[in-house]
């Protein structure tokens, strides 16, 4: 009853209803300009194409899978052990000078023993390796990583039993430890299983003197000695997920192996793991909720202070004597009308988005169908939060304005000057964990992992808090706010605190408001000019 | 039936008196006169019958049970305290929709009240539009959403044309006349004299008189000049 009553409250009020019905307009309106301006293309050797769809794996995420797998058929359980070490490769023209090819190995070449759902790039595996400089890993469904201990040089064994994949690390060749035990569920009775190398990009980070920094790739290859290979026996040569393109380099050291003298040489280049730069992230659809978000502050703001203009909380407490409930009754009707409003736009926006992108050639990353879930969702519960923190905060200050200021800076503010650098990358981090702005980490649709090369900073768009603990920083303001403004309704209802009022149309709300606002300015005007401040009961009852 | 029983309240907002054990009963099938000086403590006593100021001291009870405790308040108590307090930009329909809503009441009661109150036609226009005067009637008639058997108007005659002053007479005397309790603070002795069957006088937060109009205009001739007299001397508390 009292819900459906600030129910027809919310909708009575035409400028209201406009302003949220502008919420999914302008979410849908910008994504489809974003989308119709949006065009990618790649280079394959020298020509221009459209960019490859890149694999997914088994969960549906857009991955990188590049490597050289030197393999053969593992028909059952069974096992492979190495001794590997000698791990060198090619870095193309790095800093400083970035003038010559030069010999080394990037933090995160890998090579090591893997079993694999076929040689499909997006097959299931697992893996145990060397790193560059981050020793002994085993890796699985490309975003697992499990560390070793740091050697540069390693006997390594991966057992398969059932679906139970297991790597073991020995510095001797007779004393092994596990390193990890993994599942690998759906892997079928015959997979393939052998030796593997490859070498993701070399990045460096450029730090700019006005802010934000400047990411530089380049193109690295490593290679790898196996010996004592057990069980031994007939190779086959699979180049996972390379395309036909050849570097310079490439064209006279190509991936591959040589043997020689009971030592297997392979030589590859790529990365294992979740695809983060070729394509766009789903939730960059969605960039239009920063701008929908402007016209549902101001309504929510309004639906908060219109109480406290014209004394209509006099009219809203006579026909509804309880603030508490009075109070959760129009923040719930406010938070589900936001959030209504805001799954249409979302459920608008993301399809008709993806689909011009799609239609533009644009790639657009896939992730598991449980993640695009939470960003609609998650998007959606951020435009609620958002509108109850403002009401929240309307109702506590029993103004609008301030109300639609303070929300929108602490909302808004953070997320844009973090990632348009204009702060420090260290002042954005914190900004992004302590003011609700944090909450668009439920946005983020591509989580940052440890043994990812590129650079995943607070710049490169990723959130410092997890999407859910994020979407709770805005809850607890949110809360805080709303909790505030019942508790001042509920403090103005009883007797001790009321200031005076003794005029005829005095206004229990209004008295409260006009003495908290008069009496620093009063306080101010005595220090500067001296005069004593005249007393709150002759100002109040005045 | 419903009676409003004023019961010893009092209130100090800080150093200033406002209510100093206002005592009064208003019984039903007549209307009831509410005057005094401004600062007598009128429209404090009147929010503190509908709980919007708390006493220090004392009890407002309508029908036995303060208002704060009734599930659904205006169907026990309608009351016109600010003809202003409404939001200028819904119109007064539905300001009166989103109230029967609160009380459990059918749509059909707010088009009945309109229809009541004369604005049937007005009631789609949004209420920031109003005159003080349709505002008057269009907070009579969220007084009488809940067919309430109490009933407090606060000044309800001001801003009312001659033909709406007239009209609100008739509307008060009938109301009461069918057996409800109707308080009516005014200032408007001579409204209140053809109207009223009983006055309760205040000043300083306390009742001076609390009589039937017959006998005070058989005492002073007429209500003005009773409350003059009664009044003499009792200023605001300002």
């Amino acid at each position: 009853m009292i819900l459906r009553a600030e129910w027809l409250k919310l909708c009575t009020v035409r400028g209201w209803m406009a302003g949220l019905a502008a919420v999914p307009l302008i979410m849908v309106a910008l994504g489809v300009l974003f989308a119709s301006g949006s065009t990618m293309s790649c280079m394959d050797g020298t020509r221009e194409v459209d960019c490859p769809a890149p694999p997914a794996d088994s969960s549906g995420r857009s991955v990188q899978d590049r490597l050289t797998f030197v393999n053969r058929e593992l028909d059952g359980d069974g096992s492979i052990t190495a001794k590997v070490g000698g791990l060198d490769g090619t870095i193309t023209y790095p800093p400083p000078n970035h003038d010559e090819i030069v010999r080394g190995v990037v933090p995160w070449a890998k090579a090591g023993l893997m079993i694999k759902d076929g040689t499909g790039p997006g097959a299931d595996y697992a893996a145990v390796m060397l790193t560059g400089t981050h020793g002994v890993r085993m890796q699985s469904a490309f975003t697992r990583d499990k560390a070793g201990p740091p050697l540069r040089e390693a006997w390594l064994r991966l057992t398969r039993h059932g679906d139970e994949i297991t790597g073991y690390v020995s510095d001797n060749g007779a004393d092994y430890q596990k390193i990890d035990s993994v599942r690998l569920d759906g892997l079928p009775a015959t997979a393939r299983i052998g030796l593997f190398v490859t070498s993701p990009s070399g990045y460096t980070v450029d730090e700019r003197a006005e802010g934000g920094h400047a990411v530089s790739a380049r193109w690295t290859q490593a290679t790898a000695e196996f010996s004592r290979i057990s069980p031994g026996g007939a190779w086959t040569d699979s180049l996972v997920g390379y395309s036909d393109y050849r570097t310079t380099w490439e064209q006279t050291h190509p991936p591959g192996y040589t043997e020689s003298g009971g030592v297997i040489t392979v030589a590859g280049s790529g990365e294992i793991g979740p695809d983060s730069e070729n394509g766009l992230a789903i939730e960059r659809t969605l960039t239009g909720a920063f701008a929908a978000l402007l016209p549902l502050l101001v309504v929510a703001a309004l639906c908060g202070s219109a109480e406290f203009r014209h004394g209509m909380i006099r009219t809203t407490l006579a026909a509804i004597p309880r603030p508490l409930r009075l109070s959760a009754a129009k923040a719930a009707v406010i938070g589900a009308a936001a959030l209504v409003t805001g799954l249409v736009a979302v459920a608008v926006t993301m399809p008709v988005t993806v689909g011009m992108l799609r239609s533009h050639a644009v790639v657009v990353l896939a992730a598991p169908w449980p993640t695009v879930l939470r960003v609609a969702i998650g998007t959606a519960v951020l435009l609620s939060l958002a509108a109850l923190f403002a009401y929240g905060l309307a109702s506590l200050l029993r103004r609008a304005v301030p109300a639609i200021v303070i929300t929108t800076v602490l909302v808004l503010a953070p997320p844009i000057l973090a990632a348009t650098s204009v702060l420090p990358a260290t002042a954005g981090v914190w900004l992004l964990r302590l003011t609700p702005g944090a909450a668009f980490a439920i946005q983020q649709s591509l989580p940052s992992y440890p043994q990812a090369s590129r650079p995943q900073t607070v710049l490169d768009g990723y959130y410092p808090l997890s999407p859910w603990a994020g979407l709770g920083v805005l809850a607890l303001y949110a809360l805080a706010a709303l909790t505030a403004a019942t508790w001042r309704l509920h403090r103005d209802m009883t007797p001790s605190s009321q200031p005076a009022a003794s005029s005829e149309r005095g206004a229990t709300s209004e008295r409260g408001a006009s003495s908290e606002r008069g009496n620093p300015s009063e306080r101010a005007a005595s220090s500067e000019g001296g005069v004593r401040p005249r007393g709150s009961l002759r100002q109040d009852s005045a | 039936m419903a009676t409003i029983e004023v019961n010893g309240l009092r209130k100090r907002y800080g150093a200033a008196v406002a209510l100093d054990g206002m005592t009064f009963t208003v019984r039903p099938g007549h209307v009831t006169g509410f005057v005094g000086p401004n600062g007598a403590g009128k429209s404090t006593t009147l929010r503190t019958i509908i709980g919007l100021d708390r006493p220090d001291a004392g009890t407002a009870i309508i029908g036995g049970r303060r208002y704060a405790e009734l599930a659904h308040p205006m169907r026990h108590c309608g009351a016109l305290l600010d003809p202003h307090a409404l939001h200028p930009a819904r119109s007064g329909r539905n300001h009166l929709l989103w109230l029967a809503a609160s009380q459990g009441l059918p749509a059909r009661r707010a088009d009945e009240v309109l229809g009541l109150t004369g604005l049937a036609d007005a009631g789609r226009r949004a209420a920031g539009g109003y005159s003080l005067g349709m505002r008057q009637r269009l907070g009579v008639a969220a007084a009488l959403l809940g067919d309430p058997p109490v009933l407090l108007l606060d000044e309800p005659f001001n801003g009312l044309d001659p033909a709406g002053i007239v009209w609100m007479r008739g509307l008060l005397r009938d109301l009461a006349a069918e057996g409800r309790s109707v308080l009516v603070s005014s200032h408007l002795m001579s409204e209140l004299q053809d109207m009223a069957g009983h006055v309760v006088v205040a000043g300083h937060g306390r009742v001076i008189a609390d009589a039937g109009v017959d006998d005070l205009i058989g005492e002073y001739a007429s209500l003005e000049a009773a409350y003059l007299e009664l009044t003499a001397g009792v200023g605001g508390i300002r």
